[in-house]
């Protein structure tokens, strides 16, 4: 790794911010690609922030009861009801993933690329299980409840709208998510980043820790209220 | 972990160099040509909605005459006209077109940070432009439900097109975001992340700034109208009551219940709003550089046009409701719209006092882009004017629908940003292609669509003043309209199909003197900016030859006291010391 040139000690603090903003070169001391995934991010955060403002105002604006998502999301597992167990199940794995994501960008920077894979790869399986049990999820739905994008038995026809549209939209990023680990895991394994260093693990980590982050506004705003 | 900047490992940044004909011109990956693909692509589309607005003009002038506009036709051609000329001619001109071509040459890098999503992002944005035209073709044509596509209107039947040309426009729409993100990502990066050595932010031109605020809006607003899109489309395909209250059509009640159109109108404009920024931003920094530059005079107030622009940005997400005063909403909300609106107006009016300050004694030229940037001046002031009086409640809600509002608009974000535009072709053409235009011909060009598009769109604020309604196919006999409007009317088209035959002249201007112009100079204007700089002209792939320039001064060292020449280039070492920090002793 050639780190000779700015290796001098950087300026912490507001005082840093000040001089990587009024530098030359560049204004954040990271790679294009991490920078640019930062941006990115940004710029999905608005998209989803959109699905769920929207969700909100189709929400209190119509005007036949919505249904209560406890009930709806319940599982009756052994005799027991219990609401919003699958959500929770769902909610846990997708968080462990995330730590399991956080410790294979560590083994990453460790330049240890056989657990660096298997990490990620890990995080992978934890987002297909997720993925799937959105899957049973919808299909208990469709199928015994009778919710569809135009209508349901329960109330209000924007509750399967909204429901089908930000899960799926949230299913279909953690779905590239999951082949994107698995293309970078398989790099690393292969060896390509040898030279060019290890950014690429935390650059996929951003991403899936980003998914993870909206999957909690998911599960805060749709769910819970 | 230190990151080594790109600029202190020039030998390890290798490029992809172009090998065939098919990737050099191709599927290139340098931003010089994927600049020229955007504009090329951009100004096609834009002259067949300039067609379309021929047409439209046509029809109000002489409402009965021309059997092949029927009232479908007609808004079809409204909403065509209207969603071409912003978002596939404008948007993409200005950040795919000059955004591609001006940053890494402006920013002292050798291209884009990511060329490959660069190429990619044109040609998923041709894929948009080809989805678009294919609506002109599918049963009932393409929507005419206005170019902002009001729901529940732009999908019940009775609206020209909402069979297909809705679904077609939509993701059309969807397909462009997805185009601009993967550009916009770039622009973005590469400005923060690639510069030259010695290019600090606050030393980049103001075309750069412009670009790059503008691609930021646009990456945050996008995704508003994305949303939307899909929201609409997937009401139109499976029936979903997002946007559609309950609604009887053709005396049918319909399946749609407690939908929120109101909601459609607040994701549209948190894009449209912002929009117009992204369109006007990338004109204002052109024409900072344009003036200061040919009037020979550094910009005046850099900080504060820079700064300027980012709080323009920064507003502009804070007042899409003045859009919907109509629609209703809390007067306390339209207090706070109506408010942040005219705030906006002091960055602008800072930007427009600093340009006419510029020019202030300068030793100013009148070289034909010196003339289309002094009338952006008239024509954007002037936009910006009215816009003040659409801003206030009270005052917009009797003008609100009528040609005031087209008057406006079209000033402020139709001539300008098209001035702009031509300005800038001039401008560069020296650069992209190698060769001087002919300047008789561009001042023809420039004074028949400067006088020209002024007696289209003046007119229009008074017809907006007596009431005439925008959007309407045939105005017919009306008690509070005057006959005499008919008259301006027909005045209007007229100017209005003068100015489209003229802009033959560009045409003509530019492809003769691509073969036959004088061969240009590497800096033909004497101008201090580092895309002027180049070691060839046009530069070639990489940009830089074997070394990247090293900048040591801001962009508008024009007229120093005591130096030879009148203009001293960005790579040009202080007397005495070289030193690349040495920073801001000559902005003061």
């Amino acid at each position: 790794m050639s780190q000779e040139t700015n290796a001098t000690a950087l300026p912490v603090g507001v005082t840093g911010v000040v001089t990587d903003w009024s530098g030359d070169k560049q204004a954040f001391h990271v790679p294009w690609g991490k920078a640019m995934m930062w941006i990115f991010l940004l710029s999905d955060t608005f998209i989803f922030t959109s699905f769920l403002t929207g969700y909100m105002h189709v929400r209190t604006s119509t005007t036949v009861p919505w249904p209560n998502p406890s009930e709806v999301f319940a599982l009756t597992i052994a005799g027991h009801h219990i609401p919003l167990i699958l959500i929770a199940i769902m909610t846990f794995i997708l968080i462990t993933s995330s730590g399991t994501m956080a410790l294979a960008v560590n083994y990453g920077y460790r330049r240890d690329r056989k657990k660096t894979m298997l990490l990620m790869l890990a995080t992978a399986a934890f987002g297909a299980m997720f993925v799937s049990m959105q899957a049973f999820e919808w299909t208990k739905l469709i199928v015994d409840e009778g919710v569809r994008p135009w209508g349901n038995p329960m109330g209000a026809a924007q509750f399967g709208a909204c429901f089908f549209m930000i899960t799926g939209f949230h299913g279909l990023h953690v779905s590239i998510g999951v082949i994107y680990l698995s293309i970078v895991a398989f790099k690393v394994y292969r060896g390509d980043y040898e030279s060019r260093g290890y950014e690429i693990v935390e650059i996929v980590g951003l991403y899936w820790h980003f998914v993870d982050l909206v999957w909690v506004f998911i599960f805060a705003l749709f769910y819970l209220w | 972990m230190a990151y080594v900047a790109i600029a202190d490992r020039d030998h390890e940044h290798h490029l992809h160099d172009p090998q065939t004909f098919i990737t050099k011109y191709i599927w290139s990956q340098d931003h010089k040509v994927i600049a020229i693909q955007y504009g090329i692509t951009a100004i096609s589309v834009g002259v067949l909605a300039m067609i379309l607005s021929a047409m439209m003009r046509l029809q109000l002038a002489f409402p009965d005459v021309f059997s092949f506009i029927t009232p479908n036709n007609y808004y079809q051609f409204v909403t065509m006209h209207g969603m071409i000329m912003v978002i596939y001619l404008l948007t993409a001109l200005f950040l795919g077109g000059f955004g591609n071509f001006l940053i890494p040459l402006m920013c002292g890098a050798r291209d884009m940070v990511f060329p490959y999503v660069n190429m990619l992002s044109f040609w998923v944005y041709l894929l948009s432009v080809i989805i678009l035209m294919a609506s002109f073709f599918v049963p009932g044509g393409p929507t005419g439900a206005g170019w902002t596509l009001y729901p529940p209107q732009s999908i019940l039947p009775g609206t020209p097109g909402t069979d297909w040309g809705i679904l077609f426009m939509l993701i059309s729409l969807a397909v462009f975001i997805v185009a601009f993100t993967m550009g916009g990502l770039n622009y973005v990066t590469t400005v923060l992340q690639a510069r030259c050595r010695g290019m600090t932010l606050m030393r980049m031109p103001l075309s750069v700034w412009g670009i790059f605020v503008a691609t930021i809006l646009g990456l945050l607003a996008f995704p508003a109208l994305l949303v939307s899109a899909v929201m609409m489309i997937l009401d139109k395909t499976i029936g979903t009551s997002f946007f559609i209250p309950a609604v009887l059509s053709m005396g049918e009640s319909l399946d749609h219940l407690g939908g929120s159109p109101i909601l459609f109108q607040h994701l549209f404009w948190f894009f449209g709003h912002p929009e117009v920024y992204i369109v006007a931003l990338p004109a204002f920094g052109i024409i900072s550089d344009l003036i200061s530059t040919h009037a020979r005079k550094n910009i005046f107030g850099y900080r504060m046009m820079v700064w300027a622009i980012v709080a323009i940005g920064a507003l502009s997400f804070v007042v899409w409701a003045h859009h919907m005063y109509v629609s209703g909403m809390n007067p306390y909300f339209g207090f706070f719209f109506a408010t942040t609106t005219l705030i906006i107006a002091i960055p602008t009016a800072i930007k427009v006092y600093n340009w006419v300050l510029t020019l202030w004694q300068g030793n100013i030229r009148f070289t034909v882009p010196m003339m289309f940037a002094i009338g952006f001046i008239f024509t954007f002031t002037h936009g910006g004017l009215t816009g003040l009086f659409l801003g206030n409640v009270t005052v917009d809600l009797p003008l609100s629908d009528t040609y005031f509002v087209v008057g406006h608009f079209h000033m402020v974000m139709g001539v300008s940003p098209v001035l702009a535009v031509f300005g800038a072709i001039y401008h560069w053409f020296p650069k992209i292609s190698g060769r001087m235009f002919n300047e008789t011909l561009g001042k023809w060009h420039f004074w028949l669509t400067f006088l020209g598009t002024y007696s289209i769109y003046l007119p229009m604020h008074y017809l907006g003043i007596l009431g005439v309604p925008r959007r309407y196919y045939a105005n017919g006999i009306t008690d509070f309209i005057p006959e005499s409007a008919q008259t301006m009317n027909v005045g209007i088209t007229i100017a209005a199909l003068l100015v489209a035959v003229v802009q033959i002249i560009f045409f003509v201007n530019i492809i003769w003197s691509l073969r036959n112009g004088k061969k240009a100079d590497s800096n033909p204007w004497g101008a201090t900016t580092l895309e002027w700089q180049t070691p060839d002209t046009p530069p070639k792939h990489g940009n830089w030859g074997p070394e990247l320039p090293v900048v040591y001064r801001w962009a508008y060292d024009y007229s120093v006291p005591g130096q030879s020449l009148d203009f001293i280039p960005q790579t040009e070492p202080h007397h005495g010391h070289d030193s690349v920090d040495d920073e801001d002793k000559d902005k003061k």
